[in-house]
């Protein structure tokens, strides 16, 4: 089955997990910028959670969808219509064969993920389907999607000659909840700021320069408290750099491998999808948190989606 | 020990072997880097070297929610009773064609005017060092390389081009290195090899890994 593209969208790419085992060698993971969000899109069609989905940026495309397909929109709270329909995310909804899926603006958030039943199929290359913008490789072409495009989707069963919308939805709550300011926290970095809560006393602003590699935050500067050179060393999605403006960088999914800047921080991963549907202009406050803390929060994250999994794979069969 | 360990953010430990960037104390990492190797346990996702410090990425939805990951990998690298010591790692050799100068090469002559060389003896120093690949960053399979002549260090330019392009040797300050990608960058631009530096299609993807030593030779 194909997915026309009639128009792309603002920056619509495939994406899944992301790629591991190759930052040795200069290649970062990509792969989504929510992963709760990507995760309970590709249950919802009855997909594995980490298959391909496309994730949406702002403004999405409008899609011809050739066959019957099953799909999900999760993440951003994003306009989406077919055939004069309103679609709401966090469902399950089937659409009939020759359906146009027209996907509007965010109103809420910055990134959505559609999810089709039997995944998009792509030649995964070093290990995953994800397109790496920064390398020109991997998804649909190595880069973002234009007019014309044909994506390749897996085999599917589901059965509809209308539009069916599931009655259930899923709650994204709390680990999406698009509060103002946003609460990251972050755990302590290599370097020292001067004074050391400097970073947690203000309120940031996301600028408009933000992209998948990092979110550039504007607002009082903060200064190191060692403002000497530093060799290069390995970055990761999460870390939180000071550059010379004093204006932190934090690393998302399109992360370099290593870097130079000072490193205040980390933000962690359970807040990672909290970051990723922030739009220039928005407010966000870091938290200092321990590693301890971290892993308890990432875990009870995992035991939601979990949970999540086995209501939705009941919900399904039935 | 020859290194301190810290953590980078919750699932990385950064093991740190100096702050300076020294043949010595990156000839340490790779020797590091190529024992853990050997004996790579399941949920080490990544092990990145770079100048001074080495980097062990952790999955960790490997470890059971009772664990902490990053204790873990802890306590498997103190069994491991690991030594970074100076016994070398040979590192395979990679011959690099270079066209110098001309198109291929903008700023081979303000860099010989710079160092106050001919052209010639620019290409001739560049080609006589046999350097080691200190790490791989910046783009997939860009080669950072220790060992340049420092007679033709040049600061980077001011405004970087706009467009570099494919296998584009340059050289950055005290460093010399390759673009694998067409794209923008500040590196002053001396030559261009033909060689394919990235080929995600191909195993392995780069031309050049972590502990390799190279030579250009004149093409």
């Amino acid at each position: 089955m194909n997915v026309h593209v009639l128009s792309p969208g603002l920056l619509s790419s495939i994406q899944d997990t992301g790629r591991h085992g190759f930052r040795h060698l200069g290649v970062g993971s990509a792969g989504v910028m929510d992963a709760y969000s990507h995760a309970i899109a590709n249950l919802l069609v009855g997909n594995p959670v980490g298959a391909p989905v496309l994730e949406i940026t702002m403004a999405g495309p409008r899609l011809r969808i050739q066959r019957t397909a099953r799909i999900a929109l999760c993440g951003a709270d994003i306009v989406a219509r077919c055939d004069g329909r309103d679609l709401a995310g966090w469902r399950t909804i089937d659409l009939p064969a020759g359906s146009e899926l027209t996907i509007g603006h965010c109103r809420r958030g910055a990134r959505a993920y559609l999810a089709v039943a039997g995944g998009f199929t792509l030649s995964p290359l070093l290990g995953s389907s994800s397109t790496d913008l920064r390398g020109g490789f991997g998804g649909c072409a190595g880069r973002a999607l234009a007019s014309g495009d044909v994506l390749s989707v897996g085999h599917s069963t589901i059965d509809a000659d209308a539009i069916r919308i599931a009655s259930w939805w899923i709650d994204p709550a709390p680990d999406l909840d698009f509060g103002s300011p946003a609460i990251i926290r972050m755990l302590p970095g290599h370097d020292a700021t001067s004074p050391p809560d400097a970073v947690f006393a203000r309120e940031w602003r996301v600028s408009v320069a933000s992209n998948r590699q990092g979110l550039r935050l504007e607002g009082d500067a903060v200064r190191p408290a060692n403002a000497c050179e530093r060799v290069s060393e390995p970055v990761a999605a999460g870390t939180v750099q000071l550059p010379p403006d004093g204006r932190p960088i934090v690393l998302l999914a399109d992360a370099q491998t290593h870097g130079g800047y000072p490193r205040i921080g980390h933000a962690i991963v359970a807040d990672r999808p909290r970051l990723a549907q922030l739009r220039p202009g928005d407010a966000l406050r870091f938290v200092p948190c321990t590693t301890q803390q971290a892993r308890r929060l990432h875990c009870e994250q995992r035991q939601r989606l979990a949970r999540i999994a086995f209501a939705i794979g009941t919900r399904l069969r039935t | 020990m020859p290194y301190t360990i810290e953590t980078l953010g919750e699932d990385a430990l950064l093991l740190r072997f100096g702050d300076a960037i020294d043949a010595a104390v990156n000839a340490r990492v790779h020797v590091l880097s190529q024992r853990i190797e050997r004996v790579r346990p399941p949920w080490l996702r990544d092990l990145v070297p770079a100048y001074a410090s080495l980097a062990l990425f952790v999955d960790a939805d490997a470890f059971d929610c009772t664990l902490e990951p990053l204790d873990e990998a802890r306590r498997w690298l103190q069994q491991q009773a690991f030594t970074a010591d100076d016994a070398g790692v040979a590192g395979r050799f990679v011959e690099i064609p270079v066209s110098y100068g001309g198109e291929h090469g903008p700023d081979l002559a303000a860099l010989a005017t710079h160092a106050g060389l001919a052209e010639d003896d620019v290409i001739a120093r560049h080609c006589a060092i046999e350097y080691r690949v200190a790490m791989l960053g910046f783009s997939p399979g860009f080669p950072y390389l220790l060992g340049l002549d420092p007679r033709l260090a040049m600061p980077r330019l001011d405004t970087p081009r706009t467009h570099v392009p494919a296998g584009s040797v340059g050289i950055g300050g005290a460093q010399t290195g390759i673009y694998p990608q067409a794209g923008p960058g500040g590196w002053r631009i001396i030559g261009r090899t033909t060689l394919g530096l990235f080929d995600p299609l191909h195993d392995p993807p780069t031309l050049l890994a972590p502990g390799d030593r190279v030579r250009f030779i004149a093409a």
